[in-house]
């Protein structure tokens, strides 16, 4: 049957018949970087329409209509309208990390993106410790937010890089313990096996009210650390303008704003692993011709379905609700997420050694 | 420049173009860290000096101007300038343009409120109120449209009554209005007042004690949330309200969330004046018969009203001439934006944008 699993394969056979295995690896590589980056630009366009659209569809509007068909290409108008854009540089700024921190960021998410199963066997690297590689290098992203908000030489800058540095080493926690609820569910931190161990169910189904309790700190965490409302600090326009990037303009300011929605693609692409199988089909127990119809729709189908179910539900928090301050964010985090998570950790350990889970 | 005073402090700028401050007002903000340590408005950005303005327009004209005031409450601006040269001229009015005068000013103070909700729930982060509050609003410009001919300067109130009758099409949209408000409010308040986060970023959030209030001259609902009594429709009932019936919201909650309720009750006490009368709209000349030239007798007038900030008051010297020798405004905006200070100190940032948007400020009412 047709699947990525084979297509990698094949290639990766052709490649080494052709060449020497070191050659064939470079070539594996710039393949790997030119999809990586495609994949970058491919998103950027979609889910900034898709964030325009389903902001249009919850405040009674129509949203962006006049470029292409149903406004389809008004991402791509903006993106060139930035690309074309002189990018300012302020007078007294730090230049050099000024122009380091929006590729900072950049990169951060791009690495990111290496340990995602995105089907069967299509993925770039299966690392065996993928799952704390990913918390540990997400959180190098908040030293370029720090970077650009003090380089700037703008006090909205530097208060709104502070409240996001609070902000995202205090989620990080929550977050990571409610991704550590699952790799004591599956008994690893690979990638790849987290997603086996669901071949029967979905962790979500499975693990009873703990990974439930995991799957909404994680929800609310990952909003947190991605820096979108009800918990855009960094930026809160109606307190400071634009927060840390208020001085960055042209493509510079792109970069941020791709970086914030490859971020919300790539925690919810995790939460979509963790809790939701990932690119595993929906199963149910012993209904075997109901799995198997399911099984027809390939692998990258569900993996996407779900990620995106769950951008349109970070997407939906931010189109509903106000912002908080900051002191009641760390609030929330310190003295509820973190104690919650803490315990909820403890109960999966119960559930997990005593075998309750389905 | 400015320089911060003591250590640790900066000086940040909110304005004069800030997304937060609705229009070119500047404050210069002394915080520590994120906490507010002190709060200075500078005014003057749209200073048009109407006041003059109005001294060398004659008592006919003077009235247009004053719809650039405070423009979310052109109709209630118009009616206080009116009342004032008719107490000067002593015209009596047709019970017709009174009605009409009274349906005009609730449904521009619903408006108001309506923009004020929008803009407050944009200020503390949600931006969807915004779209939903404008879909009704929209319905009471239409109708004003209809009528006056124009959406948010109306200048349809002449003294002696109003300037043309009512749009024939008039109380059907009023009543088309009011069923739409009705099955909308309960969303309004599913989207904003339940939200948990909105409560939390307002309850408590600068407080105005009664005592605060009265020193700061503060009208309208900011003064009316610290439990002052000071409607003006009540206490000094001008046109036919001391003939409606409808209730003083007064809340002693002294915090944006006692201000936002205020509003959101008044919106409901408003509905409840328009429903009063659409149906009662007695049949008569719109407009008493007054002479072309009004020459008001020499001596001192004032005529306040109740708009959807607070109390404005116009205070006119006349030296019997065809134009005011002296006028003078007392707008609500301005003495409650100087309670602000007192308001925002000791709060964070986050907490100075959710005060400023409960005392609903309208910059051209404070700069005029």
């Amino acid at each position: 049957m047709w699947s990525l699993n084979e297509i990698v394969k094949r290639t990766d056979v052709k490649l080494n018949e052709m060449f020497s295995p070191a050659m064939a690896f470079l070539f594996e590589a710039i393949i790997v970087a030119l999809l990586a980056i495609s994949l970058f630009a491919i998103l950027g366009l979609v889910l900034v329409l898709m964030e325009r659209k389903v902001s249009s569809f919850m405040q009674v509007r129509l949203g962006p209509n006049r470029v292409g068909p149903k406004g389809m290409f008004q991402t791509v108008a903006d993106t060139i309208k930035l690309i074309v854009k002189e990018g300012m540089t302020p007078n007294n700024v730090d230049r050099f990390l000024f122009h380091l921190a929006p590729f900072l960021v950049m990169i951060v998410a791009m690495i990111l993106l290496a340990p995602l199963p995105f089907a069967n066997g299509f993925q770039i690297w299966d690392v065996n410790i993928g799952v704390l590689f990913v918390s540990a290098v997400s959180s190098v992203s908040v030293i370029g937010i720090l970077m650009a908000g003090w380089s700037s030489n703008n006090k909205y800058s530097l208060l709104g890089a502070m409240r996001s540095g609070a902000q995202i080493v205090s989620y990080e926690l929550s977050a990571g313990f409610s991704i550590l609820a699952i790799v004591i569910l599956s008994g690893s931190l690979t990638f790849s096996d987290i997603i086996q161990s669901q071949a029967n169910g979905w962790w979500l189904f499975k693990g009873h009210i703990p990974a439930i309790i995991a799957f909404v700190i994680f929800i609310i965490a990952s909003t947190a650390e991605t820096n979108r409302a009800p918990f855009d600090m960094a930026e809160a326009e109606s307190e400071l303008t634009a927060g840390f990037h208020t001085e960055y303009s042209g493509m510079k300011f792109a970069l941020f704003f791709l970086a914030e929605y490859v971020n919300v693609f790539i925690v919810c692409a995790i939460g979509a692993t963790l809790f939701l199988g990932g690119w595993m089909p929906l199963h149910f127990g012993s209904n075997t011709s109901f799995n198997h119809v399911m099984d027809y729709i390939p692998g990258i189908v569900w993996f996407f379905g779900k990620t995106f179910f769950l951008i349109f539900v970070m997407m939906w928090f931010r189109w509903t609700f106000p912002r908080l301050r900051i002191d009641q964010l760390l609030n929330l985090e310190w003295k509820y997420l973190l104690p919650i998570s803490l315990i909820n950790l403890l109960l999966v350990t119960v559930v997990a050694i005593s075998g309750w889970h389905f | 420049m400015q320089q911060p005073t003591a250590e640790g402090e900066m000086i940040i700028n909110i304005g004069p173009q800030h997304p937060a401050t609705h229009g070119v007002l500047h404050f210069v903000i002394t915080l520590n860290g994120e906490t507010i340590k002190k709060v200075e408005p500078h005014l003057g950005y749209i200073h048009r000096s109407i006041e003059k303005m109005c001294e060398s327009l004659s008592y006919r004209q003077f009235i247009y101007v004053t719809s650039r005031m405070d423009y979310l409450s052109s109709h209630i601006n118009n009616h206080a300038c009116c009342l004032v040269t008719e107490q000067a001229m002593q015209i009596e009015l047709p019970a017709r343009a009174l009605v009409i005068r009274v349906l005009m000013d609730e449904l521009t103070r619903m408006a108001s409120h309506m923009l004020w909700w929008a803009s407050m729930a944009m200020d503390i982060g949600a931006l969807t109120p915004f779209f939903h509050a404008f879909r009704e609003r929209e319905m009471i410009t239409d109708i004003f449209e209809d009528t006056c001919g124009t959406r948010l300067t109306m200048n349809y109130m002449v003294p002696g009554g109003v300037l043309m009758d009512l749009h024939p099409g008039f109380q059907n949209k009023v009543h088309a209005f009011i069923r739409q408000f009705k099955f909308k409010l309960p969303e309004y308040d599913e989207l904003v007042t339940d939200n948990i986060i909105f409560q939390n970023r307002t309850k408590g959030i600068g407080h105005l004690s009664r005592e605060a209030a009265i020193s700061y001259g503060c009208t309208g609902p900011v003064a009316r949330a610290s439990g002052v009594s000071c409607d003006v429709r009540k206490h000094f009932p001008y046109a036919i309200y001391d003939k409606l019936n409808f209730e003083e919201i007064i809340d002693t909650g002294c915090d944006s969330w006692a201000r936002y309720n205020v509003r959101m009750q008044e919106m409901r006490q408003s509905l409840s004046i328009i429903e009063q009368l659409i149906d009662n709209i007695p049949e008569g000349d719109f407009q008493a018969k007054t002479k072309a030239v009004l020459k008001p007798p020499k001596g001192e007038f004032y005529s306040k009203v109740e708009t959807a900030r607070g109390e404005l008051g116009v205070y006119i010297v006349s030296e019997g001439a065809t134009t005011p020798y002296r006028i003078k405004f007392r707008s609500p905006g301005f003495s409650n934006l100087s309670a602000l200070e007192h308001m925002a100190v000791g709060g964070k940032i986050g907490d100075f944008v959710a005060v400023m948007g409960s005392i609903d400020l309208v910059i051209p009412d404070i700069d005029r």
